[in-house]
């Protein structure tokens, strides 16, 4: 009988939490390696088509972006609901990309400066009128290489 | 007096949290990005007293887009389904003679004499309307962009027995060692030399 009763106040022993550090480690250096560092927060709703035929914008250094969407949700009563530009942290009128590009451009090296692509990141409900004055005001300042940012996908899901 | 045998372990308890702090600092910071899309260029700012240069009108592939999100293409009302056989049918045509300078031995396609005579005349002209939403916009030119890219392909397996796409894009992974680098440009140049990307977009309307 003794020898039941001796196996009972051995108690449980505590899961043993020294390889916690390394799993944890292991999780961060994953997100480090697969995420980039967020430059500008979003004002605006920001959901992007479907294509199958993109090409990988390899150089984050040569990029300038340009937002265009419906404002959020808590700057709808200031802004309205029609799509609405954002450069950097503010909402901006069609007539002062070329001026931010221009700044942008010249923030670059100078080697840089003349391999430069513009991202548009437009919103799929966005009408075209917004794109191309947009697209008149880069081909005034001569910033002619443009990438529609798109997610991959087939194309024929935006209809 | 036996445990001043080894130094003092120190406690590697708190790891955890310092190791958990930072992994939320990232999650909170970062983005996955989805930094891809369709490369286009646009065409340069000129000014519109420059004559525009004669291009003969069955060279010109117009495609209009309404604000219904409806194509037009060649006066025809076409599904955007059917638009990349289209444009490829357009494109391959290499309807002059042979014999003639602008001659295409290398097409496949009808030989029609009403349509393109060699991809190199050949413009895919898009017109799109000021309501025309985004998302169609995009559909058509990645059709166009495929349409491209099929008659590419075809080339590239043709002459090289390799993929255009997969061509281009180990020539543009920086990862790429540069000799290897070298021998894809000329391959890439070349194929891109048999079809040259044309389009126009002009414009949108206004109406």
């Amino acid at each position: 009988m003794s020898k039941f009763a001796k196996k009972k106040d051995g108690e449980i022993p505590a899961v043993s939490t020294a390889s916690l550090p390394d799993i944890v480690f292991m999780l961060l250096f994953f997100f480090m390696t697969v995420t980039v560092m967020k430059d500008s927060s979003l004002k605006v709703v920001n959901i992007l088509p479907n294509a199958s035929e993109i090409k990988k914008l390899e150089k984050k250094d040569r990029v300038i972006y340009i937002y265009v969407g419906k404002p959020n949700k808590e700057y709808e009563k200031v802004f309205g609901t029609e799509p609405k530009i954002q450069l950097n942290d503010k909402f901006s009128s069609p007539s002062e990309v070329g001026d931010y590009i221009l700044m942008e451009r010249a923030k670059k090296s100078q080697e840089l400066q003349n391999v430069l692509t513009t991202a548009l990141k437009v919103d799929k409900n966005a009408s075209m009128g917004i794109i191309s004055d947009i697209k008149q005001e880069l081909r005034k300042v001569n910033a002619l290489k443009v990438n529609y940012t798109t997610y991959e996908g087939d194309a024929f899901r935006n209809l | 007096m036996a445990r001043r045998a080894g130094a003092p372990e120190v406690s590697a308890g708190s790891m955890a949290d310092i190791a958990f702090l930072l992994l939320i600092f990232f999650l909170v910071t970062t983005t996955i990005e989805t930094d891809a899309g369709l490369d286009r260029m646009l065409p340069p700012w000129e000014p519109p007293t420059e004559d525009p240069p004669i291009i003969k009108q069955k060279n010109i592939f117009t495609v209009n887009i309404n604000r219904n999100g409806q194509l037009l293409v060649e006066e025809e009302l076409v599904e955007i389904k059917n638009l990349r056989e289209k444009a490829m049918a357009f494109l391959d045509n290499g309807g002059a003679p042979s014999g003639s300078p602008e001659y295409c031995n290398y097409c496949q396609g009808a030989k029609d004499g009403s349509s393109s005579d060699n991809p190199n005349k050949a413009i895919i002209s898009l017109k799109n309307d000021r309501e025309t939403q985004y998302s169609t916009y995009i559909t058509v030119q990645n059709e166009l962009v495929g349409a491209y890219n099929d008659l590419r392909n075809r080339e590239a397996m043709r002459l090289f027995k390799k993929n255009f796409v997969d061509m281009e894009a180990e020539y543009l992974n920086p990862e790429t060692s540069d000799e290897v680098k070298e021998e894809l440009k000329e391959k890439v140049r070349r194929i891109q030399g048999l079809f040259p990307q044309k389009l126009s977009e002009a414009e949108t309307s206004a109406n």
